[in-house]
């Protein structure tokens, strides 16, 4: 899976799950910063992007995800 | 001894009549019933199948987002309140946030979530299990969403005493302005549990009506084929203000919140007091509270939820606390029992009856019960001039509250 593959399949869970609109996800953009998603939603995208991407990404990895490219890069990692 | 004077400015509801105050009480009025068959597969195996259900679904009018992390109680508790807060004219007003507070309850609380949430558990696992499940589910969620989205500041509390939630949580509002707690209080009561669990709880309890087939004439108080009440869902906000708060910024005031009073049996669990005893108690102590003449109170919105015998032992405690003059009515013939917020909803009907001129009807009285000594608004609404009204509101665990609205 491309990181671009894996930047949009966030985003719709990014919209499912806080509403955020799918064009303004990049990997440059800080979860809690830029696109409002705060800590009760992050935790419903982690088990929603494990879910989706066949991942583990346990709690004490969460911390270190700020970044929607922070993301991408750690699932590339573990898929 | 004199209180300080709280007036009603602002009125909020989202009920099985309407999905405002407007809607729901022209329903009321024109004697319309909210009660409908429960459609959905898990209905049929249960004894009740029938239930009063919002007439305006949440969704039309909150956003997905915002649905997601909110028990549907305290999502039409924002709706009620939102409603409320924009007919008080207080959105810009400049009010200070730290006079301001919340008092609003819920009977049952957050079950649909405590319920759905467990269902997710049993099927997929803990981590399926909602971050937003805690905040969903607990008791003070709806008074603490309405003060987050009124950003009230002054104290935000949750009442639960049973069915007599909303009416509790009215008066605790007017206490929060009278010991000068607050200015504003944002007050009543939310509660949303059509679900089978609650059902079949109640049920067993044998306090429903089992009138599947004619939904419409289930809840039908002082009836003497009634045979038990009928769920509802719904919310009903009110604002309450220091009657000179409201008076220099030019507020409407529908009514004066004169007084109101709170007793408890220390009988039963779930059983009235077979002579009304706290419930006479809890009506003398409102009007010596409101300062008035039990002669003025013209009109009563009475508890009465169709039960046999709740009905006929509020009236024997209407007839000694009250004489015979007042016209009484039973507005959950149509709006079905609304457990924690019925208190709030019949407050605002209340409310409207003195503003209006008018008793709306109990429908579905087709034979009066032989105990029904009082005149009541039967099948008809009736004008009349009310300077004064009450509102009963009893609860499980032997709450008995009594709320008197005076004219503006």
């Amino acid at each position: 899976m491309t990181r671009d593959e894996i930047t949009t399949g966030l985003a719709e869970i990014l919209e499912e799950v806080a509403g955020v609109t799918p064009d303004d996800v990049a990997e440059g953009k800080s979860f809690t910063d830029d696109l409002d998603v705060d800590s009760l939603s992050m935790v419903e995208v982690v088990v929603a992007a494990e879910e989706k991407f066949g991942v583990k990404i346990p709690d004490n990895e969460v911390q270190n995800l700020k970044t929607v490219g922070d993301a991408v890069s750690y699932i590339e990692a573990q898929s | 001894m004199a209180h300080t004077d709280v007036v009603v400015t602002g009125l909020g509801a989202t009920t099985p009549l309407g999905g405002d105050v407007a809607s729901t009480w022209d329903a009321m009025l024109n004697g319309q019933s909210g009660v409908s068959a429960l459609t959905p597969d898990w209905a049929e195996q249960l004894p009740v199948r029938i239930a009063a259900q919002l007439a305006v679904e949440p969704a039309e009018l909150l956003d997905r987002i915002k649905l997601r992390r909110l028990d549907r109680s305290e999502a039409i508790a924002i709706i009620a309140a939102n409603q409320a807060w924009a007919d008080a004219g207080l959105a810009d007003s400049g009010l200070d946030s730290e006079r301001l507070g919340v008092s609003v309850g819920s009977g049952i609380g957050g079950a649909l979530t405590l319920l759905n949430q467990d269902d997710i558990l049993e099927a997929s696992g803990p981590r399926r299990v909602s971050p937003h499940t805690i905040p969903m589910l607990m008791p003070n969620g709806p008074a603490a969403w309405v003060g987050l989205e009124l950003q009230a500041r002054a104290g935000v509390h949750s009442v639960a005493s049973a069915c007599a939630t909303g009416a509790e949580a009215i008066t605790l509002g007017m206490d929060m302005i009278r010991a000068g707690r607050a200015d504003v209080v944002v007050a009543g009561g939310t509660e949303a549990v059509i679900h089978p669990l609650p059902i079949a709880g109640f049920s067993s309890m044998r306090a429903m009506s089992t009138r599947n087939d004619e939904p419409e004439k289930a809840s039908r108080p002082w009836d003497k084929a009634r045979d038990g009440f009928v769920l509802g869902e719904g919310a009903g906000v009110l604002v309450l203000e220091r009657a000179d708060h409201a008076a220099a910024r030019g507020a409407q005031v529908y009514a004066r919140l004169a007084g109101a009073g709170v007793t408890s049996d220390g009988y039963d669990i779930v059983q009235p007091h077979p002579e009304g005893v706290g419930a006479i108690r809890a009506i003398t102590k409102a009007i010596t509270d409101a300062d008035i003449d039990r002669g003025d109170i013209m009109h009563v919105n009475a508890h009465a939820t169709s039960t046999p015998v709740g009905d006929l032992a509020e009236i024997k405690a209407l007839r000694q606390a009250l004489g015979d003059h007042p016209v009484l009515t039973a507005t959950k013939s149509m709006s079905g029992h609304l457990l924690g917020a019925a208190g709030a909803l019949e407050s605002i009907a209340t409310i409207l009856a003195i503003r209006d001129g008018v008793v709306p009807p109990t429908i579905n009285l087709d034979d009066p019960d032989d105990g029904l000594d009082l005149d009541v608004a039967a099948n008809k609404a009736r004008h009349l001039e009310i300077p004064a009204a009450l509102n009963n509101s009893f609860g499980f665990g032997g709450h008995n509250v009594a709320l008197v609205f005076t004219r503006a």
